[in-house]
């Protein structure tokens, strides 16, 4: 019995590859985002390329007015339901301080509107016993830096938020894994020069399922990014106030 | 559109370019970046020389543009976007009993890489060159956005045209049947050239190629290993894990001594009597993916490889490049002779019915000079030199084993009259300049 999988941000460059591995094992695909044109060529793309169903469906994080649509379609899929989360946005930190109504949207985007929609799907699933929710965060979410901090503060909140889901969620059967990748080789990287231990979308689609079958907690990916994060987070907030890392 | 100033390089190193790219992931932003200026299309740089390169200016890698877009399970018809690699369609196809009709020997080519070097395969003297099996194509260029089907000149001279006719954004593939997704391989020695040759000529495989023993001197001159095979059904053998070159290799990696005894080796692997295997698809048809950046294996400086087709008259000319190649020492051990049909899409394809042997060479003192004399030796036999791993050609050189150069060049003057297509290859070889 194949499983049904709704996404979220379904066109980003690390959800086009996720979502591929699953259209390749023969999954339902509920192909969730913005521009329309994109997500129906990604849904003929699954389709050839073995999705037992791919469907285009409308959702922006910051029009929760959708939202009900969206959860009513996952609704009607039957066996086990899962929900993998990729949206998010990083204006740049610059023209966040030059316009600080920025704010409220890159909140949305990376946190409020998710949280809001997996808060209305977790009756669903609680009902069901039994599914995974995959959200993926950031390594930026792991401590507050000049050069992102805003976006950070989002992923932070997701974090915290897949935290208390995931202890919410155990107790019926359905697991919640938080995904924090450092930085990827996609269209958010493309032209911000070398960066440190860059992994691939291919990379983090592989890991993001070997950890939904260990049922992992919470997975760092490119896996190095573990032990940096902790040695990030281990800086002493003195020393760590004046560096740029 | 975000554009990164970047250094890259083809799949040999040995010639670089810095430049700004743009990696659009969706059509609309493909759309946007080029509306900022027309730019030569990029795809995974599996060409060897400079085709994929444009020092100084911009381009646009496309391999993240790389959806199928529709298949007709009737005829097999498929349609991509041309950033797919073959070696994806093979994944996804295969199983389901559909081939790309021509593959390369690498499934990291893609379909718009393949077009614009008229690819060909181990089956190329049945099937013929991988444009003879694309029925149409979608190009973006001067005149905007068109479809272009297989009866126009645009189409002759896209086919092999290395792109210069417009961005490639997607194709109609006619896909061939295959039983399922292995193969059955027979191996078998050759001890010398002529019964090389004469193995190749009498081969009646579907897939054919030999392995040479670029090496080896005197009466084991041109040995190899000729591998035959089929498609078929059954249980697939496990795929061996992939590895990664972490690093250039040290010099003495592929130096004269190693590459011998490499070479011989590899060749008594094969039983005298031959052999016969099952192996899964991808390893027989893209035996060298399975080594991520193998090219690291020559170092930094990089590698040559040569690549030529000889009329079928002309053993005499391979005999003499083998006895220049294994004089010089240079050659590495991955060397290819295979026995090429008649079949090509294209004004610039490279086959022509003959022989063509490939052969790699590290970057060193030396093969530059030992490169332009198998370029004489080619050119006195009439023969030619394949676009796709050339980096030493020279114009006048390469306009005269190109006979329909003009007809080319005149299709490439309509699509893109600027000249904004033009790759540091073109401007090389001068190819789009009238003599």
């Amino acid at each position: 019995m194949s499983e049904t999988w709704i996404i979220l941000g379904a066109t980003s460059s690390m959800a086009r590859v996720f979502i591929r591995e699953l259209a390749g094992r023969g999954d339902a695909l509920l192909l969730a985002g913005r521009n329309m044109d994109d997500l129906k060529s990604l849904a003929q793309d699954c389709r050839l390329r073995g999705a037992a169903q791919a469907e285009a469906v409308g959702f922006d994080a910051r029009k929760p007015g959708g939202f009900a649509a969206l959860l009513k379609t996952a609704q009607e899929a039957p066996g086990v339901l899962n929900a993998a989360v990729f949206v998010g946005s990083m204006p740049d930190q610059a023209e966040i301080d030059a316009d600080p109504s920025l704010v409220d949207g890159t909140v949305t985007d990376s946190f409020t509107g998710p949280a809001r929609f997996l808060q209305m799907l977790a009756p669903e699933l609680e009902t069901r016993g039994k599914g995974t929710i995959v959200g993926v965060g950031s390594v930026a979410g792991d401590r507050g830096r000049l050069a992102n901090y805003v976006y950070g503060a989002a992923k932070a909140g997701l974090a915290t938020y897949l935290s208390g889901l995931r202890n919410r969620l155990g107790r019926s059967g359905v697991h919640v894994m938080t995904v924090k990748p450092g930085p990827v080789d996609t269209a958010m990287t493309w032209g911000l020069g070398p960066q440190p231990f860059m992994t691939t979308p291919e990379a983090v689609a592989r890991d993001i399922l070997k950890g939904i079958r260990k049922k992992r907690n919470v997975l760092y990916t490119a896996g190095i990014y573990r032990i940096v994060m902790l040695v990030i987070r281990l800086i002493p907030e003195p020393v760590f106030k004046k560096l740029s890392i | 559109m975000r554009w990164n100033t970047a250094e890259y390089a083809g799949w040999g190193r040995a010639l670089r370019a810095e430049g700004e790219l743009a990696r659009p992931e969706r059509r609309s932003v493909l759309g946007a970046a080029l509306a900022e200026g027309l730019t030569p299309a990029i795809g995974n740089r599996r060409s060897y020389g400079d085709a994929c390169l444009n020092s100084g200016g911009r381009a646009v890698d496309m391999s993240r543009l790389d959806r199928f877009l529709g298949f007709d399970p009737e005829t097999g018809m498929l349609t991509v976007e041309a950033g797919l690699s073959l070696g994806e369609i093979v994944a996804v196809m295969a199983p389901r009993g559909w081939l790309p009709a021509a593959m390369p020997g690498t499934g990291f080519a893609t379909v718009g890489g393949s077009v614009a070097h008229d690819v060909h395969g181990k089956n190329h003297h049945g099937a013929g060159t991988f444009g003879q099996h694309v029925s149409a194509l979608t190009l973006i260029n001067g005149q905007g956005e068109q479809r272009v089907t297989q009866d126009s000149e645009l189409f002759r001279a896209t086919m092999g045209g290395l792109g210069q006719t417009g961005v490639i954004t997607s194709a109609e593939l006619k896909l061939a049947r295959c039983k399922g997704d292995i193969v059955t391989v027979t191996e078998r020695r050759a001890e010398g050239l002529d019964e090389h040759l004469a193995l190749l000529d009498g081969s009646e495989a579907t897939y054919s190629v030999g392995w040479i023993d670029a090496t080896a001197k005197g009466t084991a001159m041109g040995r190899g290993i000729l591998e035959e095979a089929e498609t078929g059904a059954g249980l697939v053998p496990p795929m061996k894990r992939s590895k990664t070159v972490p690093m250039d290799a040290p010099g003495f990696a592929l130096s004269s001594p190693v590459v011998r005894l490499f070479n011989a080796a590899y060749y008594r692997r094969v039983p005298a009597r031959g052999r016969s295997m099952v192996k899964p698809l991808g390893e027989f048809f893209f035996p060298l993916d399975r080594i991520h950046d193998w090219n690291r294996l020559y170092g930094k400086r990089g590698f040559h490889q040569f690549q030529c087709v000889v009329p079928l008259a002309e053993a005499e000319a391979l005999r003499e490049m083998l006895r220049r190649i294994s004089d010089a020492g240079l050659a590495s051990p991955l060397a290819v002779l295979k026995r090429m049909g008649s079949g090509r899409a294209g004004f610039m394809s490279f086959p022509m019915e003959g022989y063509t042997l490939a052969v790699d060479f590290p970057a060193r003192p030396g093969a530059a000079d030992l490169i332009r004399g198998l370029e004489d030796i080619t050119a006195e036999a009439g023969g030619r030199i394949y676009l796709a791993k050339d980096s030493l050609g020279s114009p006048n050189r390469v306009r005269a084993m190109y006979p329909e150069l003009d007809a080319w060049r005149e299709a490439v003057q309509m699509a893109d009259p600027g000249g904004a297509l033009a790759t540091d290859l073109v401007r090389r070889l001068r190819l789009r300049d009238k003599v």
